[in-house]
This record gives structure tokens, C-alpha cells and sequence, in this order.
């Protein structure tokens, strides 16, 4: 017999998957569309360019956060681990390009792993573990570069990965979309993805049916810190310097991307394009700004990204309320 | 925030463990005294006091407020974004020419509305948690956001410089050679412990964190209460927020506050307030504030460099929650 | 590996011929308390073997000692001629035995497809071959004549069909015995017809099913034999075909039908008992999914019994009243008058008390003391200026840790420190102290010993002779018997029967309750 899909009460639930998010897409291309027609060098290619270059590195760290969330938690030292990340591989960058990155990856490493074995094995729950391990990073930054900015050797290629174009696109950006693309082939395609989204769906069931469940959290920590550290080192050579203070705030820009995007923070569902989405529509928000200010109409300081931010956020939050997902959800578990 | 996770087997601590728990707190304090006073020199002096005290109002007296919002269960990560509202709100007040054509009522007044202010926003969250059903991580994350930007459009990012003694007294203020906001902050600390143990609102506060189906079935206002807590710690980070530009005779709405958040939760973690609600050690989260702050001018004083003092925090915060679970 | 299963073409010989499962003399205890007693199971090859028991029988922990969730303390478990002790259920799947639960232990973000392969897909190029996933899921859930997209999330689909994608998920696994706990319990009747159409695909290929259910009719219309358990105990294994409905309860519930016995519980009810106005009315009341007619009306100095087998509606009725959840249809009256309770808070304003089924869950605060558990509901009286007055409250603490004997160190110990029972009493004490007009009670002597039951019995009789109203949810029938002067028998949701002393007793009882409506396909039509 045929089965329609059909839940209990309506089929609303399917639109409301559907339509978070397609959701985030339309508001990116309104976005898109509004800046297009209003400003005059909005789709030039020198501000794409350098919208691309400076938001690659939230998109990195959007990126990681993303994995983490899905499986249920959440990484709150991917700010401290960029800052540490940019100071080895400025300290590094003296040696070349191979070095530095190499340096500054292996800083994401062992952040990701302390967190990881922080949350499977000591077993404290992520926001203090991450919390925690966003201490020990910061410290850690801080003393490898006593206190101050590590200049960036010039004599190297190193400044390649942070000012360089290849092709047109800046480097930094081809980072990011050959990440976002791994990223999604491994979401999709491989079973850690899978997992992922197993274990931050019904964690217990995903033990029951026999999935490596420790393993795949870890494993989730672990390249948050890796793509982290790699946003670490694209700032040291975009900027020129390790900053060791840098980093504040990003952790939160990530899981509010991320939450934007449409990806739950209980875990569970997510998706990475739409994770890119959410980067690049709150990054547009402080772009579409500045050519307001540019235009001289309004002056609306920088500032009221923050606020704008936040509001879009709450608009977000309200629209996916927990309750229908509530609803649903205990009308699975009769 | 994801589940609790699954208790660690791997290590174990003794079976009477979760009865010396709440002295273990007060025992790490004693021992990085007597630490102290052996090896550090000029530590039994007043300087080392106040300047120790002083540093550790302004969190404590944010974490008071954190403590209770983490005692129903919940989290509030806008405190610093708070801070940086009432911080921002005040000298503009005092400053204006209202304020200066009349400065006691101005003083008066910068004292109390950018307070009420920030209760306000409190009690937005708490509504905004309660009424959508959102995580708090979340629905504090708003004003996390949003509220740094509206203490920085309020003022359009510019510091402002002031000189107002009676403003100040606030921070810079003595009685008896204690600072003013150290005794806030003991007031606070107390007229909190005071409240959880002999109030109406304390004990439903943790019969919420306890239990929250039984204690709606019991007929306690769930909803009510939780943005009661969310409001009480608006109108302490509000007050933080005077005593830290009062300190500094300057208030910066990008400065302010930052990071303040996860000092509090870090102090609240290490004096044994179970994130899963049901209990506030008030006067548990004052310790772990001594502690992280004792522990960092330990190190300080002894030549370790701040960074180093700051991993030390952090795995000593992962320490103690460590702990802590254990022990349940 | 793809995700596959070979086709078992046994040879249809007589179920039971050949034995699968044999589980004998199984002990186990948790903390002292005896939960299985030398309990057994035999599962023939091919077969559907109903298991049945109130709650507390018995029979999950059996089945968690078979899949290894549990250890037994003793016995001996045979599964397809090999001597097994299975450590756990991921284990006990790769041994051939897979379990259904009454929740969905999938994962209701991901599709069906992937549901059903999680942990094997089909590679290629390293890389998860979505469309050989697919087409292996569609085969699967062909075999039992189900067709859908099994793109779709699994929550798009009603639990009828997320429970074929387990099972399916199950047999993929090899499984040559397949557990179903409780599937039943919130499909709808075309929905019971095409999972048991999938039970006797199954049969038919050689797999036995273990079929754990509180819906009787239903096993008369699938299942090879029935096994009882009462106590930790098996008492028997019967085919069908031997057996009716009321042989079923009265073997569940340990009574004969011409039973007649002693005084056994707390109550002493009198007949002639006056009882005063109406203090509870509720008519047509309908409450969810599960509840659609409920009828119960209880007066001041009145013990009413809501009997029912388990998820016959009992507590959804009360805490539809107690406006724990809200109430779809129906009528409520309160002391004559029409009410709409929305929360807890109003009902108790309302005069009534409502002391929950589990007391972990809903009903202890475990890290606060007895004096702050037992004072919770009343908190609000106790306080003036937003002060709690701690004398008054002392007082009433004392008084009732006397009146109803609550063996306790002091006011201040942790509720979470004591028996199961004198945590009831301090619940019972919670609402006491309120002083309410109507007290429900859902299974007020649940887990608790034989002598605290009797004392809580007789307090309730108490009570209730002092003008108290009592509506009274139990299992047991003892304590309806003797402790209801009226009793609303509720069965699938709708109050089939109503009794008035002189006319209550158990036989009557569990003939209500037997009540039957006909399951299409029963093979044996309920007398």
C-alpha cells in the first residue's frame, strides 16, 4: 500500500523545515538585490573581493561551529584558538608559507583535541569544556607572544594566504569555499557527517543503533579547532601580525551564523551551505552599512550592526520558536 | 546547550566526597592563602586586600545574579552587553544639561535609571526565554549582540571622560576604608543568600531548577519566576556596570564589561552551583571568585605572566566542574 | 557491506515445533527488590508469542535481561541452540535480536532511507552511495508491502510507519527474533492492521516475533500463544486459541473469577455512608489523542476508583482536571460550578490536589528537604510580604510528619534519602495540607511496602469518612474493590462502565475492563 508522507496533525512541519531554510537564501538575496540596486559599487568586484576576503575567516570558524552544534554542542573557544592559531604561525612565518600554516594548524589541533577529550572522556558538558579550553587558548596565545602583536615576516610567501589572489579570488576566499565544499562532501556523503547528524538527533538512539558516538564528537571538536586555527592564520597574514587579543567575539558571530542559517542549536539538522549563507548575510549587514554611511543619507554608525545583528537574530529565534519543533518532537515519542 | 553529558567513569573520588563538597570550595581558598602567605611576599598588608577585593566586586557582584539565573537551569551570557548599556547611560545622564543644571538630581538619577535600564533588558530576556520557549543560551545571545551595539550607538562609540565625586563614590568611594562597592557587593552577596533561603521567591527559584514539572504541578509560576531571575540579573550587571566606569572615570561602550560573562559563569562553576539547576551557592560563587582572582594574583605576584595565569584558569574551571559532577 | 537480508525459507512446520528462545529460571533483583523470580520464556521458530502482565510484571526487565541491557543474577538463556548472555542490545542485535520500542529509537531528522541503513550505507568510491541506500530501503519496506518516499525525514511520517521503518531496520540486521515493546499503544486501528499484515510477513519467513502489548484483543488477532507474568513470575503459556479475555486479566491480576476475599487493604467503606453534594463533574471529556469520552463524577466524602487497564486514559483524565494539559472537549465542573483550568496553579485554587503517578518524575524536588517538599504547594499561605513564615510552617511539618508517620531523620533530610514510601506520604502530605476540597490520587501505594500501603489506605478512608472527595486511579484491584464507593471503569479512552457499591467487586470490575472493541482480523471474536 502507499503511505503518504503525512504527519498526526498537518503537514506544517515540512513547510517549516522547507522554509527556514530556503529562508536565510531569500534574505540573502534581498540583501543582495537591495545593496545591488542602491549602491553603485556594490557588486563591483572590489568590494566582492574584499567582502570575501575579510569575512573568509568567520566563515572558517562558521564553518566549525557548525559540525559542533550538530552534534548537540557548542565551541566556544574558536575565537581564543584563531588568536593563538595567528600568533604560531606569524612566529613561524619567518620559515615560509609551509611552516607558518602548518604551525598554526597544529595550534587547532591540540585546542580541538583538549576539547574534545574534555567533553568524550572527562565528560563535562561543552560550554564549560569549550569554555575552559577558550582559556587555556587566549593564556596560551598570550605567552607565546607576550602580550603584543607578532609581526608577520614579509620575506616569506606567507602573506600570500591572507593577500594573495589566485585566479581573481583572493586566497583566503578559495580557502574558505574548498573548505565549505570538503565540508559539505563530508556532511553528505561520508559516514562521520552522518554520525554527526545522528548523534545530535537523538543521541541515545544513535548509541543504541551502534554508531561511534564519542568518536564522533571528538572528532567534531577537533576540526572546529582545526578550521579555527586556520581562519588564525589567514588573520596573521591578511593583517600582517599574530594578534593574540583578537578573536572576541567570534565564537559568538559563528553560532549566531550558524543559528541564522537554520541549523538547530539542540543539533540534529543543519546545513553548511546555508551556514555560508548566515555568514555572509550577517558580514553584508556591516557592508550594506558602510555604504550607507558612504551615501551620506542616513550616518549610521557601525555600530548598529551589533544592534541589527541582534535583532535579526531574535527574528530568527522567534520565527523557528521552539514550540512547533516541541510539538513535533512529543508527538514522536508516544 | 546540549544535554548533560554522561558522568566520566574513569576516575573516582572518595564516597563521602559530596558531603565535604561545599567545604572543598572554601578549603582551596584556604590553601592558596596560606600559599600565599608563605611564599609571597608583602601579602598580609591592606594594599593586597583592597586591591584584590577591588578587582573581584565587580564580577561577584554580576555572578550573584548569574547564580540564580543558573539555579533555575538557565544561563544569561548578555551580562557584559548590560554592563556596557547601564555604564553608557549613566555619565550621559550627569553630563546632560539637565544633569548639570541640576547635579544632585542627576547624580540620583544616573544611579538609578541606567539600573532600571538594565533590569529592563533583563526582564526582555526572560520574557523572550519564557514566552518562545527558547534556550537561554540563545535568547540571551540577542542582547549579547545586540546590546554592546546599543550602549555604542548611545554614545557613538566615544569615551566618555567625567570627574563627578559623588557620582564615583560608587567605585572609588570608602566607608570605614572599605570601597563602597565592596560592600555592594556583600549586601547583594548577603540580602541573595537571605532571599534563596527565607523568601518565597527563593525557594520557588529553586524548586524551579529542582524539578520544574513538579514544581508546576505544585502550582509555582514557572514562567513568572524565570523572568524574575532574568530581571534580578539585569539589575546586577546594571549596577556592575556603574561601579566599573566609576572605577575607571571613563566609560567606553566597547570596553565595558567585556568578556564579564564568562568570568561570571567561571565563578559560579567553580563555587558548585550545578549547572542543571536545583541549588545557588551564593556565597559558594563569592569563593570561586576569591579563588580564580586569589589564584591569578598568586601566580602574578610570583612572577608567572598573566597569560600563564590565564590557562591556569581555564583548566582549573574544567577542574572544578569536573568535580563537581563527580560528586552528584 | 549493503544493507540487506538474506530470505529465511524455513519450512513451514507448526510454531513452536522447533524452539528459538528459552529463557529459564531467570532471577533478577535491583537494590533488594526482587524483580524477576525464576521467570521463563519459550519462543518457538516462526512464531508470534504474545507477552503480557499489568505493570511491574515483570516483563520488561525480562526482555532487558535477554538483550542484555540488564544482567541477570540467574538462569539459563538458550537462543537458537547456543547458550547466550548477551552484554548488551547492540550485541544482542548482532546475535539476531532486535527490538522495537514503544519509542521511536531512530533518528527523526534523518530520512527514511537512512534510518533504516545508518552505520552500513553503500559505498562507492569511498563515498555514500545515496541512491543504492535508497533502492536497498525500498526494497525493505517492499517486502512488507510498504511504498513511500523514503527521501523524506522520518518525522514526516505518522508512528505507524516510523515503527515499520525499525522493524525494517530490525530484519535487515539478520534478525531471527524481533521484539516489539508496546508498538500499538498510538496507532489507530488501520495502522494496527498493516503492522500486524508486517508480523505475519515476518512469521511467514521464519522470524519470530515477541509480542509485548496491554491491548488484548489485539494479541487474538496475531498471535500463536500468550505468556503471563504476575510478580516477577511466569504463570503461564497457553496458545490462543485456549484462552479468552477474562482468563487473560484474571491471570494478570492474580484473581479468580469467584474469587472472594479477606479484607486486604487499608479501606473499610460503608455501605450506607452518607455522602454530600457533587464536588467533581466531568462528562464527555476529551483529552489529547487518548481520552475521547470520559465520564466521572465524584461527591464530597466519596472514594471514587478510575479503574482501567494501563493506557486506558486514567491519568490523562486527571490531569486534564488538575489542568496540568489541556482538555480538547468535554465538560468539568467544579463544586456545581463550570471551570476551564489552564494551569496547575488555578486548580489548586480551585480546591483541588493532585498527587502524581511517578514520583521521581513530577513529584519530588530531590536536593530540597522534606519540610520545603511537603510545604511546596502551600508556600504561598505560609508567606507574608514575601517572607516565608518558617514557624508555621515547622508546625504544619510537624503535625503531618506525625499524622502520617514519616520515618525521616528530621524535617531537613533530603527528600531524595528516603523509602519510596515515605516520600509518598510527604506528596500526600503536600496536598493535605492544602486542605482540598477533591483529592486525585494516581496510584497512590505504587512501589511502596506492604505495610506503609495499609497505613496510606487507611488514611485515605480517613480522610474521605471526614468529607474529603477522592478520586482514586489504581491498578490494583484490591484497592478499588474495597477502597471505591463508586468506580468509572475506562477503557481505549472512554468510560465503559459505572459501578455503585453493592455492586462493585472484581469480577465485575475486570469484565469492564476486558470491554471489548473488535480488531479487524480478530481470529477469535471476544465473547
Amino acid at each position: 500500500m502507499t503511505m503518504p508522507a503525512r504527519d498526526r496533525s498537518t503537514s506544517r512541519p515540512q513547510l517549516l523545515k522547507v522554509a527556514s531554510q530556503q529562508r536565510v537564501m531569500i534574505a540573502l538575496a534581498l540583501l543582495i538585490l537591495f545593496g545591488a540596486l542602491r549602491y553603485d559599487n556594490f557588486l563591483g568586484s572590489f568590494n566582492v573581493f574584499s567582502v570575501m576576503r575579510y569575512n573568509s575567516m568567520f566563515a572558517l570558524t562558521s564553518l566549525g561551529m557548525c559540525f559542533v552544534i550538530m552534534t548537540g554542542g557548542i565551541d566556544l573557544s574558536v575565537g581564543t584558538t584563531a588568536a593563538l592559531a595567528s600568533v604560531v604561525s606569524a612566529l613561524l612565518s619567518p620559515y615560509g608559507l609551509v611552516p607558518g600554516l602548518c604551525g598554526g594548524l597544529l595550534a587547532g589541533v591540540v585546542v580541538g583535541t583538549v576539547n574534545g577529550l574534555l567533553v568524550t572522556r572527562v565528560g563535562i558538558q561543552p560550554f564549560i569544556a569549550t569554555l575552559s579550553g577558550m582559556l587555556m587558548a587566549s593564556g596560551s596565545g598570550l605567552l607565546l607572544a607576550r602580550n603584543q602583536s607578532v609581526s608577520v615576516s614579509y620575506d616569506t610567501s606567507f602573506t600570500e594566504l591572507g593577500q594573495g589572489d589566485l585566479s581573481g579570488l583572493p586566497v583566503p576566499a578559495w580557502i574558505a569555499i574548498f573548505a565549505y565544499l570538503a565540508g559539505s562532501i563530508l556532511l553528505n556523503y561520508t559516514a562521520f557527517g552522518r554520525n554527526v547528524l545522528a548523534v545530535g538527533g537523538n543521541e541515545e538512539a544513535a548509541r543504541l543503533m551502534g554508531l561511534p558516538v564519542a568518536r564522533t564528537k571528538f572528532l567534531a571538536y577537533l576540526q572546529s579547532g582545526v578550521l579555527a586555527s586556520l581562519a588564525g592564520v589567514i588573520l596573521a597574514a591578511q593583517f600582517g601580525a599574530g594578534q593574540p587579543a583578537e578573536g572576541v567575539g567570534w565564537e559568538l558571530f559563528s553560532i549566531a551564523a550558524v543559528v541564522v542559517g537554520g541549523t538547530l542549536l539542540t543539533g540534529g539538522i543543519g546545513s553548511v551551505v546555508t551556514t555560508l549563507a548566515g555568514v555572509l548575510l550577517l558580514g553584508l549587514i556591516f557592508n550594506v552599512l558602510n555604504f550607507e554611511n558612504g551615501m551620506g543619507w542616513i550616518s549610521l554608525s557601525a555600530y548598529w550592526q551589533s544592534v541589527i545583528r541582534g535583532v535579526f537574530l531574535m527574528i530568527v529565534v522567534m520565527a523557528g520558536s521552539g514550540k512547533k519543533w516541541a510539538v513535533f518532537r512529543r508527538s514522536l515519542a508516544h | 546547550m546540549s544535554e548533560a553529558q554522561p558522568i566520566a567513569t574513569n576516575a573516582r573520588l572518595p564516597a563521602v566526597w559530596p558531603r565535604l563538597r561545599p567545604f572543598a570550595t572554601l578549603a582551596a581558598l584556604l590553601v592558596l592563602l596560606a600559599f600565599n602567605l608563605a611564599v609571597t611576599p608583602n601579602f598580609v598588608s591592606w594594599q593586597t586586600l583592597n586591591v584584590n577585593m577591588t578587582q573581584v566586586a565587580t564580577i561577584v557582584i554580576v555572578s550573584v545574579g548569574m547564580t540564580l539565573v543558573i539555579a533555575t537551569g538557565g544561563i544569561d551570557l548578555s551580562v557584559g552587553s548590560l554592563m556596557a548599556i547601564s555604564g553608557a547611560l549613566a555619565p550621559l545622564i550627569f553630563l546632560s544639561p539637565f544633569g548639570l543644571a541640576h547635579p544632585a538630581l542627576g547624580v540620583a538619577l544616573a544611579l538609578v535609571v541606567p539600573v532600571a535600564a538594565a533590569a529592563a533588558f533583563g526582564f526582555f530576556n526572560g520574557w523572550f526565554i519564557t514566552r518562545f520557549g527558547v534556550q537561554p543560551i540563545v535568547g540571551t545571545l540577542v542582547l549579547f549582540i545586540a546590546g554592546r551595539g546599543i550602549a555604542q550607538v548611545m554614545t557613538n562609540g566615544n569615551l566618555q571622560v567625567f570627574k563627578n565625586p559623588s557620582f564615583q563614590v560608587i567605585g572609588l568611594g570608602r566607608v570605614f576604608g572599605v570601597p563602597v562597592q565592596v560592600i555592594i557587593m556583600l549586601i547583594l552577596v548577603a540580602a541573595a543568600a537571605w532571599m534563596l533561603r527565607r523568601t518565597l521567591l527563593g525557594r520557588q527559584i529553586l524548586a524551579v531548577g529542582g524539578n520544574e514539572r513538579a514544581a508546576r504541578l505544585s502550582g509555582v509560576p514557572v514562567a513568572v519566576i524565570k523572568r524574575w531571575v532574568y530581571t534580578i540579573s539585569g539589575f546586577c550587571a546594571g549596577i556592575a556596570g556603574l561601579v566599573v566606569v566609576s572605577i575607571n572615570s571613563s566609560s567606553d561602550a566597547n570596553l565595558v564589561g567585556l568578556g564579564m560573562e564568562l568570568d561570571a559563569i567561571a565563578a559560579v562553576a567553580v563555587g558548585g552551583t550545578p549547572f542543571a539547576g536545583g541549588q545557588a551557592m551564593v556565597v559558594g560563587t563569592l569563593l570561586g571568585a576569591l579563588i580564580i582572582q586569589l589564584l591569578r594574583y598568586t601566580l602574578l605576584a610570583n612572577g608567572v605572566p598573566d597569560s600563564a595565569a590565564l590557562i591556569v584558569k581555564g583548566a582549573v574551571i574544567a577542574l572544578a566542574v569536573w568535580s563537581q559532577q563527580r560528586g552528584r | 557491506m549493503a544493507c540487506s537480508i538474506p530470505l529465511q525459507q524455513s519450512d513451514r512446520s507448526m510454531p513452536g515445533l522447533s524452539t528459538l528462545l528459552s529463557m529459564r529460571d531467570i532471577d533478577k533483583h535491583f537494590q533488594g527488590a526482587r524483580a524477576l523470580n525464576k521467570a521463563s520464556l519459550e519462543v518457538g521458530a516462526g512464531e508470534i508469542m504474545a507477552l503480557v502482565g499489568q505493570n511491574g510484571a515483570g516483563k520488561s526487565t525480562l526482555i532487558k535481561v535477554l538483550t542484555g541491557a540488564h544482567r541477570k543474577d540467574a538462569g539459563t538463556i538458550v537462543f537458537d541452540d547456543k547458550e547466550v548472555a548477551f552484554a548488551s542490545p547492540q550485541a544482542a542485535q548482532a546475535g539476531g535480536i532486535s527490538t522495537i520500542y514503544q519509542e521511536i529509537n531512530l533518528i527523526p531528522y534523518r530520512s527514511v532511507a537512512e534510518n533504516i541503513c545508518l552505520g552500513r550505507q553503500p559505498r562507492r568510491y569511498g563515498l555514500i552511495d545515496w541512491q543504492r541506500t535508497n533502492n536497498e530501503a525500498r526494497r525493505l519496506l517492499g517486502r512488507f508491502a510498504i511504498d513511500l518516499d523514503v527521501r523524506q525525514p522520518l518525522a514526516e511520517f505518522s508512528t505507524a510507519v516510523q515503527q515499520m521503518v525499525a522493524i525494517a531496520r530490525a530484519i535487515s540486521f539478520n534478525a531471527k527474533l524481533v521484539i516489539m515493546d508496546e508498538p500499538t499503544s498510538s496507532l489507530d486501528e488501520n495502522e494496527v492492521k498493516v503492522l500486524f499484515d508486517v508480523m505475519r510477513q515476518l512469521r511467514s519467513e521464519g522470524v519470530s516475533v515477541i509480542f509485548i502489548t496491554h491491548r488484548l484483543d489485539e494479541l487474538f488477532a496475531v498471535c500463536d500463544r500468550v505468556t503471563v507474568m504476575r510478580d516477577g513470575r511466569t504463570i503461564t503459556t497457553q496458545p490462543m486459541s485456549k484462552v479468552d479475555k477474562l482468563q487473560l486479566v484474571s491471570a494478570m491480576l492474580g484473581r479468580d473469577r469467584e474469587d472472594v476475599r479477606v479484607q486486604a487493604t487499608g479501606f473499610r467503606r460503608s455501605p450506607m455512608a452518607s455522602t454530600g453534594g457533587e464536588v467533581l463533574y466531568t462528562d464527555a471529556l476529551m483529552v489529547g489523542y487518548r481520552v475521547k469520552s470520559a465520564h466521572v463524577e465524584v461527591q464530597s466524602g466519596q472514594i471514587a476508583g478510575l479503574a482501567g487497564l494501563l493506557g486506558s486514559g486514567r491519568t490523562e483524565v486527571a490531569r486534564a482536571i488538575f489542568g496540568a494539559d489541556p482538555a480538547s472537549g468535554g465538560e468539568i465542573r467544579v463544586l456545581g460550578k463550570p471551570v476551564h483550568p489552564s494551569d496547575p496553579a488555578q486548580a489548586i485554587k480551585l480546591g483541588i490536589g493532585f498527587c502524581t503517578e511517578d514520583r521521581k518524575v513530577e513529584g519530588i524536588v530531590p536536593d530540597m528537604s522534606v519540610r520545603e517538599n511537603l510545604t511546596l504547594a502551600l508556600l504561598p499561605h505560609l508567606t507574608r510580604f514575601g517572607v516565608v513564615n518558617e514557624d508555621r510552617q515547622r508546625e504544619i511539618v510537624d503535625r503531618f510528619i506525625k499524622r502520617l508517620a514519616i520515618k525521616t531523620t528530621g524535617p531537613e533530610q533530603k527528600i531524595k534519602d528516603l523509602s519510596g514510601g515515605n516520600q509518598q506520604k510527604v506528596l500526600l502530605a503536600r496536598w493535605l495540607c492544602t486542605n482540598p476540597k477533591l483529592l486525585i490520587l494516581d496510584e497512590p501505594t505504587r512501589g511502596i511496602d506492604v505495610g506503609a500501603k495499609m497505613e496510606i489506605q487507611s488514611l485515605i478512608n480517613e480522610l474521605a469518612d471526614q468529607g474529603l472527595a477522592v478520586l482514586m486511579i489504581s491498578s490494583e484491584l484490591e484497592e478499588i474493590v474495597e477502597g471505591a464507593d463508586r468506580v468509572f471503569v475506562l477503557s481505549d479512552g472512554r468510560t465503559v462502565a459505572e459501578l455503585s457499591r453493592g455492586s462493585i467487586d472484581a469480577a465485575a470490575i475486570m469484565h469492564a475492563m476486558a470491554h471489548d472493541t473488535p480488531v479487524t482480523g480478530a481470529v477469535n471474536p471476544v465473547p
